[in-house]
Formats: C-alpha cells, structure tokens, sequence
C-alpha cells in the first residue's frame, strides 16, 4: 500500500506553485462567535434563575438528598433496574434468536409475544401482574389438561417486589429482543457461513462469532433502554414498591415541601445515568475493537510483499 | 459404517454423481459428475452464473443439493447412512462432517473483531479441542508460511485485501485439512494484490494438498492445476488438462469464454 510520508511535506518555496496549505488558518466566523455567546449568557442565566431560585429551596434538597430512606429507595430503584434489565436482556435474546430461527412456531411465538408486551401501557402490565391472584388464585405446574404436580398460592408469590421483577423484565424483553435481533441481523452473512464451514455448532457460532460482532450496534439502542429502565421503575410506586420516587413521596406527604424533594429523585436519576453514559462508552470502545482502522496501523514501511 | 464397502485404497478424495440443485424454478446445477483425486488441484472454470460456486458450496453442505450424491472420503456432508436409511445429518453431526474440509471465501469472512492469530486459532482450539500453544506454535508457522509473520497481532481491518485472503488461507490450513475449497478467492481484490494470494496458492498445489478452486484467473489455472473443468449452465462443458483445455479447447462453449477472458 502506497503511503503518503507525513514527514514529507516540504516548504513550497516558489509561490508560483501555489502556497503551502499548512500555513492556512480558518477566518474568523463573527455570527458563529456572536451565537456562540448569546447561548452561553443565556443558558448561564438559566442556571442562575434555577440556582438563586429561594422556591428550589436548595438547603431542604440536601437535607434530604442523604436520609436513608431516600438512599434505601435508591438501592431498590437500582437493584430493580439491573434485575429487571438482565432477566428482560436474557428472555430478550432467547426471543430474538426464535425470531430468526427457520421454525414458524419459534418465530411466531416470539413475533406475538413482542406484540403483545410491547403494545400496551408498563403501567398497565405492572398492576395486571399485582393483581394476577385474580385470574389465577393458584399459580400450579400441571401437565397440559393432565394432573397437577405442584402448586402455590398466587398471593403468596405475588409481592410488590416480585410483580416489579416480572413486569419490567417481561417488558423489557420485547423490546431486547427486537434491538438484539436487529444486531443479530446487522451482522454479514458471511460470518455464519464461515462459521460454519470451520465446523462451528450454531450456538458456537453465535457466541464466538455473531454475537461479539452483533454487539456493536445492540449497544447504543440498549443504553437507552437501561436509562429509560432506570426511570421506567418509578411506575412501580403505583405497586406500593417503596423505589427512589416512592421514598421521596413518602417524605413529602409528610413534610409537603414537594419541589425540593423531586430534586432529590431528579439528582439521583441523573448521577445515576451519567454513570452509565460514562460505562457506555467504554463497553462501546470494547467492542469497537479490530475497527479502529487509522489509529493502531503505524506509519511505517508498508511489509514486503512476497512477489 | 459408512457407505464405502470398498476395502482398496481409493485415491479419488471427492465423488460427485449427478448433483442437482435449484432455487425455486431456477436450475443452476444439472447433473454434475466429478472426481477429485488426493493430491490433485482441479481448477473450475466457467461464467458467471454458470453453477460453479454453488457447486463448491455443495461439497461441504453450505448449500443443501436436491438430488445426486457427493462423497467426502468415506463421507456425504450432510447426510448419514444408518441400517438402510440415508438420514438427513443433525448440525453437530454436519459439524463433525466438515472437519478436514478447509474453505476459502471470495469476501475472506475473516472475524473482525478478532486479531489474525486469534482467528486462525479459533477453530482447532475451540472446535478440534487442540490445546491452545500448540495451535498458536502452528498457527506462527502458517502465518510464515503465507509470509505474514509481523501481522499475527493485526486485526483483519489494518491488513490489505491480499494479506487477508492470506491469512484467510492460514485459517483454513490451521484446521489440518485433506481437501481445500477456495471459492473464487482473488475476485475481490484490486489486480496489483492479486499475484500474492495466487503465489500462495501455487506452493500450496505443489505441496501436494487436494485443492478445488473456482476462479477466473486463467493463469492459475494453466499453471497450477492438474486439470481443468469448464463448466456452463449448470452442466460440465469439458475437463482435461490445462493444456489442452485452455489451449486447444474442444468445446465451442469454452471457447468463447476463453476468448472473453483472456
């Protein structure tokens, strides 16, 4: 491969020939830099109205912002989330890989399972999981219109905490399942058959081969559903599932300083999912390797071809 | 037990017999005869469209054929003969079947996301249970021998299309194959790259390894090949060595095509 010298960018010493484009310098774009401080003064304003703002009652929101109930309605907000999203990750996949399977009674399976969960309201779902001991006072594995083997009482099973698991989980599995398998497909086909031709099982295949590749682009849109996921668990606090937003209603019923204690749940939603904006883009980074095509080949001598 | 009832050593590799195949109404194989001997290099020519990738792609079950029968050795990829019965072959069971039959792609289809090493070792470690330092001692070897030493640590991207159709047939010799397919293997590459892969290629040929190669490049073919087959909508046209095939050709059809391409 032919490669320019970077070092060899000599002076164009006659002007004749035109003049050496390394000397250039952008013009100064007057409207640009105008705009430029308007937006700042105007978003450094806005800040200072929220800052200096005496209803913000900022002094209150850190009162509140470490109180244990709030930092314990944290911990269920994030332990919920991360079960939540890994169970919904998992049925998710198993989903999309039925999805593309060539069998019509996998794939129609998941296409209606897909439809169903993602056509109607989380907040609907989550108080239809609540109350399941409705529908079926007794939750039993039987065979299919056989006898029963095991059975247990549906209002026993059916906490706040176990109907927020399967809500969100369930949930969020339809919508996994569709971003995975966009990734699964976004990969070239070519991979699977080499794949295969090299004698990988399909499952070898896609846990060595597709799915590292799938990842690139399962990431981005999986970000996004983490930090919906983060504030999609404050509809659990319709359940009486005591989570961020349900702590700090607790405590402003009680001392009726409404604003400052919704940004104390703001605050925390936001520390939260700056963090994993930051931990987003290293896993992207990750899994970005092998495409980092002008950073890691060295300027050097291109290697001698064998003839 | 397999099919073969034959107890004298046979030194055909590859059988075919009367293969068919179809996409839907479209026959792009009708009726493809062919042996391949060990050792042998069979160069297959012919137009585009003319069946003879699709062909290659039948020998190892990356296409399913309709009708006909292609042995392996002792095996047909994709199928098992049990008391009586030819069963259509399980994954795993295909899987097992393809151990030993090392394949080339026109698009390389190296892993991208692995290093050259990593993808060369990939499949004798993770597939053939090979331990892995003797995989990685053998595949440094391949690298050198495909002249890629330095590259072992690259990832496919940083390499050019030549080096990594190299690294691609490092690959495939990785898993220790008897019979090599190379399905049109220098057609995407720029022409200046094109002579490193076929060098390749050509040692390969010599060292005596069994090669099927679909290709357009007629050079190779004159040079490297034990014997040549044209094949043309969907039917073998005519076969024989390269010097009488490519220089004295009986066949009006490979003719032409000869006239085309050169």
């Amino acid at each position: 491969m032919a490669a320019i010298n970077p070092s060899g960018s000599a002076m164009v010493a006659d002007p004749s020939a035109g003049r050496d484009v390394a000397l250039a310098v952008s013009p100064a774009n007057h409207v640009r830099r105008g705009l430029t401080a308007i937006v700042l003064l105007l978003a450094l304003h806005m800040a200072w109205l929220i800052v200096a703002n005496e209803a913000f009652q900022w002094h209150v929101v850190f009162n509140w912002l470490f109180d244990p109930s709030v930092m314990q309605g944290l911990m269920v907000t994030l332990g919920l989330t991360v079960v939540a999203m890994v169970l919904g990750t998992v049925i998710g996949l198993v989903l999309a890989i039925c999805r593309l399977s060539g069998s019509r009674i996998a794939s129609g399976f998941a296409g209606l399972y897909i439809w169903f969960f993602r056509g109607t309201p989380m907040l609907v779902q989550l108080i239809f999981w609540y109350n399941l001991a409705t529908l079926f006072p007794e939750i039993a594995i039987t065979i299919p219109f056989g006898p029963r083997l095991i059975g247990w009482d549906t209002n026993a099973l059916i906490t706040p905490l176990t109907a927020a698991i399967v809500g969100l989980a369930l949930n969020e599995a339809a919508y996994m399942a569709e971003i995975i398998r966009a990734g699964l497909i976004s990969v070239d086909p070519g991979q699977n058959e080499a794949a295969q031709a090299f004698g990988m099982t399909r499952q070898r295949a896609l846990r060595r081969i597709i799915i590292p590749q799938a990842m690139r682009s399962i990431i981005p849109p999986t970000g996004n559903q983490l930090i919906s996921m983060i504030k999609g668990t404050s509809l659990v606090s319709v359940i009486a599932m005591n989570d961020l937003l349900y702590s700090v209603q607790a405590i402003y019923n009680r001392t009726f300083e409404i604003i400052p204690l919704l940004m104390v749940a703001v605050v925390w939603y936001l520390f939260v999912t700056s963090i994993l904006n930051v931990g987003q883009s290293y896993i992207e980074a990750y899994y970005a390797r092998g495409d980092r095509r002008g950073e890691v080949r060295p300027a050097t001598v291109p290697d001698p071809e064998p003839a | 037990m397999t099919a073969s009832e034959k107890t004298s050593p046979d030194p055909v590799l590859v059988r075919a017999r009367d293969v068919h195949k179809a996409y839907g109404d479209h026959e792009v194989l009708k009726g493809i005869d062919m042996d391949v001997r060990v050792g042998e290099t069979v160069v297959i020519l012919g137009p585009s469209g003319s069946g003879k990738s699709t062909f290659l792609r039948c020998i190892n079950h990356l296409e399913a054929m309709q009708k006909g029968s292609i042995l392996v050795g002792e095996e047909q990829v994709g199928y098992v003969w049990r008391n009586g019965t030819l069963y259509r072959a399980t994954p795993s069971q295909i899987a097992r079947q393809r151990r030993g039959i090392g394949m080339v792609f026109q698009q390389f289809n190296l892993y991208p996301h692995m290093t050259v090493l990593q993808n060369i070792v990939e499949a004798p470690v993770g597939v053939y249970g090979e331990k892995r330092s003797e995989a990685e001692a053998y595949a440094h070897m391949l690298l050198k021998r495909v002249g890629l030493s330095e590259k072992a640590n690259a990832y496919p991207r940083q390499l050019s299309g030549g080096q990594q159709q190299r690294v691609a047939i490092a690959r495939a010799l990785a898993i220790r194959p008897r019979l090599m397919l190379f399905d049109e293997p220098t057609s995407a590459l720029d022409p200046e790259l094109v002579g490193e892969v076929l060098a390749t290629m050509r040692d390969l040929a010599q060292s005596g390894l069994t090669m099927i190669v679909v290709t357009h490049e007629i050079s190779f073919a004159r040079e490297a090949a034990d014997r040549v087959i044209f094949m043309d909508g969907g039917r073998i046209v005519e076969e024989g060595p390269p010097g009488r095939v490519l220089v004295n050709p009986s066949h009006p059809r490979t003719r032409a095509f000869l006239n085309r391409v050169i």
